[in-house]
């Protein structure tokens, strides 16, 4: 009896330290975060006023504003989904539904895994390489969004193609058995189950696009630009160039304009975060299986 | 009169199990065909290749005839589509599709081009009726299928087979998950349906077998065993192992 008890307290001790270790662990993950974004408030918070947001850089960027790269990013990151959006979820329905299990789909696989994986300076280089000079689109928001594109198709095809799979196969088969074509059950079944997570992956993937520095550093982004962009082919300002513009390259910057850019980049990033996790949670609610 | 005949059909899959050995069997008419067994018999097999569903299987080798009104449907010529929609399935879990009551019903007509409203609440109500459930949801046709019960999920399943108005019913096993009472109005219905279209059931017990037959074929190992009429195969069965199995001496 006596021994009994004491395992048992002995346990409960050792439980206790177990999820007292969980606890600081998780704390100190989240932590770093936090203290990330509450720096940049507090920095970036004085610099933001109409003036900031929707003025043109003045004096060697030094004062005004920065709507230039706020408009550079949301055309590059809408650029981005125009040619990611359509390839990497046709990619990802061939890749679930129609593809059969060979060695074939299996290299394209790992060769997807694998692009996750490159660093974003490569996908820059290879941008200029191809896009800017073979193909001559230059400097352009068409070669930029080309490059942010390529990039970002590993992570649309792999979170697409989760979502397919995770639609439950008894759906397909009684699709079928009602007479269904398998693209009608593509269509009327598999997609809308699947849609909340893909937009989910796609946001993300545009998140990751709307935030990288190195794949528009040779070929879209330009250092000072204080005019918007008029076509697909004309250069532009970019959020997180421009901050690694005023960060490390102009003497005498005013720290409040460094950190109001970095809080306008966050937001922008955070917020399509946020309706990505939306999305998400609102979809978890309503599903039916 | 046949509406199905199945001639000298052999089927294999991939792991290379013969999973029917050369099956030859009629199905009649207007009438309730039962093919009961112990399970890896081969049963599901067959159903599944009434309606082809077995082309999205591991299938290796498939030999034999099996003919629907004359017309062979293992033919590649053959609309494999529209032999769908002449041949229904239910299936032993109930799987609603994830959407209204309605929609589940009108799924098959409208994937098969039917936009007229009216025929197709029309066909909501009749099928509903057929499956004994209208009066439990006439009032909700609009909330979510999953939100029914388990044995009204099935019927739902049935109607939305008869919807279709197909010319035959497959069952497998479709109230093995149901209680008593579901399972008893999934009988009822079969026994009024039989009147307009050819069914072929695999029960989930000897006793349904032989509560629902009126054509009863006993599978074992994907062999046909034994084949007759209701009356002569569970009271007076020729062959041995039918008569073990049916008397409950192996399981
Ligand atoms: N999709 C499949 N792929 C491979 N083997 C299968 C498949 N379906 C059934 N089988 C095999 O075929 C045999 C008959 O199975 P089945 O038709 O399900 O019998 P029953 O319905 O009588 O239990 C079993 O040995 C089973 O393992
Ligand atoms: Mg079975």
């Amino acid at each position: 009896m006596i021994k009994a008890t004491s395992t048992s307290t002995t346990r409960y001790t050792t439980q206790r330290i177990g999820f007292g270790l969980l606890t600081a662990m998780t704390l100190f993950t989240v932590l770093p975060i936090l203290a990330v974004v509450i720096y940049i408030l507090v920095l970036g918070t004085p610099a933001i006023n109409g003036e900031f947001i929707s003025g043109f850089p003045r004096e060697g960027m030094r004062a005004g504003g920065i709507w230039p790269a706020i408009v550079g990013t949301f055309y590059l990151t809408l650029g981005t989904a125009i040619f990611a959006v359509p390839l990497g979820i046709g990619a990802a329905i061939y890749l679930s539904e129609y593809a059969p299990e060979n060695r074939w789909t299996r290299l394209i696989r790992i060769a997807i895994i694998n692009l996750a994986g490159i660093p974003s300076v490569v996908y820059g280089l290879f941008g200029l390489g191809l896009f800017v000079l073979f193909l001559q689109f230059g400097t352009s928001i068409l070669a930029g969004s080309l490059t942010l594109s390529i990039m970002t198709l590993p992570v649309i095809i792999s979170t697409t193609e989760e979502a397919l799979r995770a639609v439950p196969q008894a759906f397909r088969t009684v699709s079928i058995s009602l007479g269904a074509t398998k693209w009608q059950t593509i269509r009327r079944i598999v997609l809308p189950q699947a849609l909340p997570g893909t937009l989910t992956g796609v946001i993300l993937g545009l998140e990751r696009a709307a935030g990288e520095t190195a794949p528009i550093l040779f070929t879209v982004a330009a250092f000072f630009l204080p005019r918007l962009p008029a076509s697909p082919l004309d250069a532009t300002m970019a959020l997180p160039y421009h901050l690694f513009v005023i960060s490390t390259q102009v003497p005498g910057m005013p720290v409040k304009i460094q950190y109001g850019t970095a809080l306008v980049l966050l937001a922008f990033v955070l917020g399509m975060n946020f309706i990505a996790t939306t999305i998400r949670s609102r979809a978890r609610a309503r599903r039916q299986w | 009169m046949n509406k199905i005949s199945i001639e000298n059909l052999t089927l294999h899959y991939s792991d290379g199990t013969e999973s029917l050995r050369n099956i030859t069997m009629g199905i009649p008419a207007n009438q309730i065909t039962v093919l009961f067994g112990p399970a890896g018999g081969g049963k599901s097999s067959l159903l599944r290749i009434l309606n082809r569903l077995n082309d999205l299987a591991d299938v290796t080798y498939l030999n034999g005839r099996v003919l629907l009104d004359e017309e062979d449907i293992l033919s590649p010529k053959i609309d494999v589509i529209n032999l769908r929609r002449r041949v229904g399935m239910v299936f032993a879990r109930p799987v609603v599709l994830p959407m209204s009551i309605r929609q589940n019903l009108t799924y098959g007509l409208e994937v098969a081009g039917m936009k007229d409203r009216y025929r197709l609440d029309e066909a909501v109500e009749r099928s509903l009726q057929q499956a004994a459930l209208w009066n439990e949801v006439q009032d909700r046709l609009d909330d979510p299928a999953i939100a029914l019960s388990g044995g009204q999920q099935q019927r739902l399943c049935l109607a939305r087979v008869l919807a279709l108005e197909p010319e035959v019913i497959l069952l497998d096993e479709p109230t093995s998950g149901l209680d008593p009472i579901s399972t008893g109005k999934v009988e009822e219905s079969l026994q009024e349906l039989k009147k307009t279209y050819t069914i072929v059931l695999v029960p989930h017990s000897v006793q349904q077998a032989a509560r629902t037959a009126d054509f009863a074929a006993f599978f074992l190992q994907g062999e046909l065993i034994e084949y007759a009429a209701n009356k002569i195969l569970f009271t007076n069965p020729e062959n041995q192992k039918t008569e073990d199995y049916v008397e409950g001496r192996f399981g």
